[in-house]
């Protein structure tokens, strides 16, 4: 299939909350087989941008339309992974129960879990290394355990598109450079990984793409063209107290600066 | 000795139906009040149960099924919540509260009226009467048992994934709606089949206390679901031999008793409980 039909694209998605914008006609294009970092401050609609164009919340108008449907309809072709926040950690469940989940839509109404779908599970958990954990309740796993088990879900999903919301917070060195090494992976055999992230970092070297967004989209495209000092300005707001030095943004970012709300608003 | 403790009260036939029904609520109250509790939705049971009231007397005013009497007056304060809710600036929580509170009020109020020419007693819906049910409550009973106990097993992996994570479950394609009603209907039904046993004030206690329990003793949702069936029967049957011996009214009775468990698995749960906590803390410290 062509490129371009192939793509996901968000016309004029609008969302609001009390009277209030959360996102303001923002449309996108996402390209499958690049790994694309949505980026912004604190409050932007990062979050609701994915729930959005996944229809889980309603938006006032605008639609995300994949292959000539709606995105909310193509939902078995979709993984989503939450925010860490937003699962309930004292669940009483294990690895293993959660990794499963993945199963569960694939498998069907009224049937048990197949040898084929346990040994995927098996598989997944290898990949990211969380195979020796699976009797562990994850309520007893670290920052990073924790998102590994929630890779490992999305991965048994078998889905074309993935939905990250934040799943490098509290994740040590390691993890991160696991997660990013299967966000490859999948970007590789063509999928779509689409990743909200905080941390502007080196870490943002690994993005082949980036959305800035503040309720509405500022700059989207190549990382090489839209990360710019010009672009942060205009995403972080202009009460930025300092900036990142002359150099960083034009030697490739390799300066170990995080911007992050704190440090960008007095 | 005890063995004749156990087994004399068993030859009257109100005994046995009693014993019956204790089983039966005492299962399907922990399996269903274990999705209620890892939703952190133990006071919702509380509030349908309330609201279920003036379904049940108006049921027994025309004679009809209790089930469908509380059906509609569930169908009924739901659809009120909701209608408060999206036309009034009145929050969902506080529209629970107003809709909950007066369906309990119009539930008392219409047993009172009717209570003498039905020959029911208010108390026996408010706190339970194990000892009193008919072979009718007692199929009743059996028959929601079932679809309760079906239900969950046919749905249990997809209402595992809607439980825990309830965005991701939305996003993988399952229908959480559906989900959402079936797991309420679920949980009215059960409080229906409870009303007998421990009544509309106290069948919280059967929903919430054996998971609770469990959550303390053990670490996956069907383990929970198995120990707190364990300890919501036993409870069950226990509060219904003190009830019978002591003249006791068996809704309480059985309350205290798994009230009893759950003290216990909270201070001597191997993992989680104090006192273990403290000893494991001194051994460490000796050493």
């Amino acid at each position: 299939m062509e490129e371009k039909e192939n793509a996901i694209r968000v016309e004029n998605l609008t969302v609001s909350y009390h009277d209030a914008y959360v996102l303001k006609h923002v449309c996108l294009t996402v390209l499958p087989g690049r790994l694309t970092g949505i980026i912004g401050p604190n409050g932007a609609g990062k979050s609701t941008l994915l729930k959005a164009m996944l229809g889980l919340v309603p938006s006032n108008f605008g639609a995300t339309v994949w292959r000539g449907k709606l995105l909310s309809r193509c939902r078995e072709h979709v993984a989503y992974v939450p925010q860490k926040s937003q699962i309930d950690w004292t669940y009483p469940t294990t690895v293993w129960d959660v990794v499963m989940m993945g199963r569960v839509k694939k498998t069907g109404w009224f049937r048990p879990f197949s040898h084929v779908s346990r040994q995927k599970a098996r598989i997944a958990l290898e990949q990211v290394g969380m195979l020796d954990y699976i009797n562990r309740p994850i309520g007893q796993l670290s920052g990073g355990q924790q998102q590994r088990v929630f890779l490992a879900r999305a991965l048994v999903q078998e889905a074309d598109i993935f939905f990250f919301d934040e799943p490098f917070t509290g994740v040590d060195y390691n993890t991160e450079k696991i997660i990013f090494d299967i966000f490859k992976q999948l970007a590789v055999q063509g999928k779509f990984v689409l990743v909200v992230n905080h941390d502007l970092g080196d870490s943002i070297n690994n993005f082949d793409h980036l959305i800035l967004l503040n309720k509405t989209v500022i700059a989207q495209g190549e990382i090489q063209a839209v990360f710019t000092e010009e672009n942060l300005v205009k995403t972080y707001g202009g009460k930025i107290n300092f900036l990142p030095h002359k150099n960083f943004l034009a030697e490739g970012r390799s300066n170990d600066l995080e911007l992050d709300n704190r440090a960008l608003t007095i | 000795m005890i063995w004749n403790w156990i087994i004399e009260p068993l030859q009257y036939s109100f005994m046995q139906r009693a014993l019956v029904v204790a089983v039966v609520v005492g299962a399907i109250c922990a399996v269903v009040g274990s999705y209620l509790m890892v939703q952190r939705l133990a006071l919702l049971g509380d509030a349908i149960s309330h609201s279920l009231l003036p379904g049940v007397a108006t049921a027994y005013i025309f004679h009809v099924s209790i089930f469908l009497g509380a059906l509609i007056a569930g169908l009924l304060s739901t659809v009120i919540i909701n209608g408060i809710k999206n036309f009034s600036k009145i929050k969902e929580d506080a529209a629970m509260g107003i809709v909950f509170s007066s369906f309990f009020a119009l539930g008392i109020i219409l047993i009172t009226v009717v209570q003498k020419e039905n020959k029911i007693d208010l108390n026996h819906f408010l706190f339970g009467n194990i000892l009193g049910v008919s072979t009718g409550d007692v199929r009743d009973t059996i028959v929601v048992g079932l679809v309760v106990l079906l239900t969950v097993i046919l749905f249990y992996k997809e209402l595992l994934f809607y439980t825990f994570d309830r965005l991701g479950a939305e996003a993988a394609g399952l229908p959480v709606i559906w989900l959402d009603t079936g797991l309420m209907i679920l949980v009215g039904l059960t409080i229906v089949a409870s009303l007998k046993a421990v009544g509309v004030i106290l069948v919280l206690s059967l929903l919430i206390t054996p998971p609770a329990t469990a959550y303390l003793l053990v670490n996956r949702l069907h383990q929970v679901m198995w120990v707190g069936m364990i300890v919501g029967v036993i409870s069950s049957i226990t509060g219904m031999y003190l009830s019978y011996y002591f003249n006791l009214p068996s809704g309480p009775a059985i309350v205290l008793v798994a009230a009893g468990f759950f003290s216990l698995s909270f201070l001597f749960s191997p993992s989680q409980g104090i006192v273990s906590g403290y000893l494991k803390l001194k051994s460490r410290v000796n050493i």
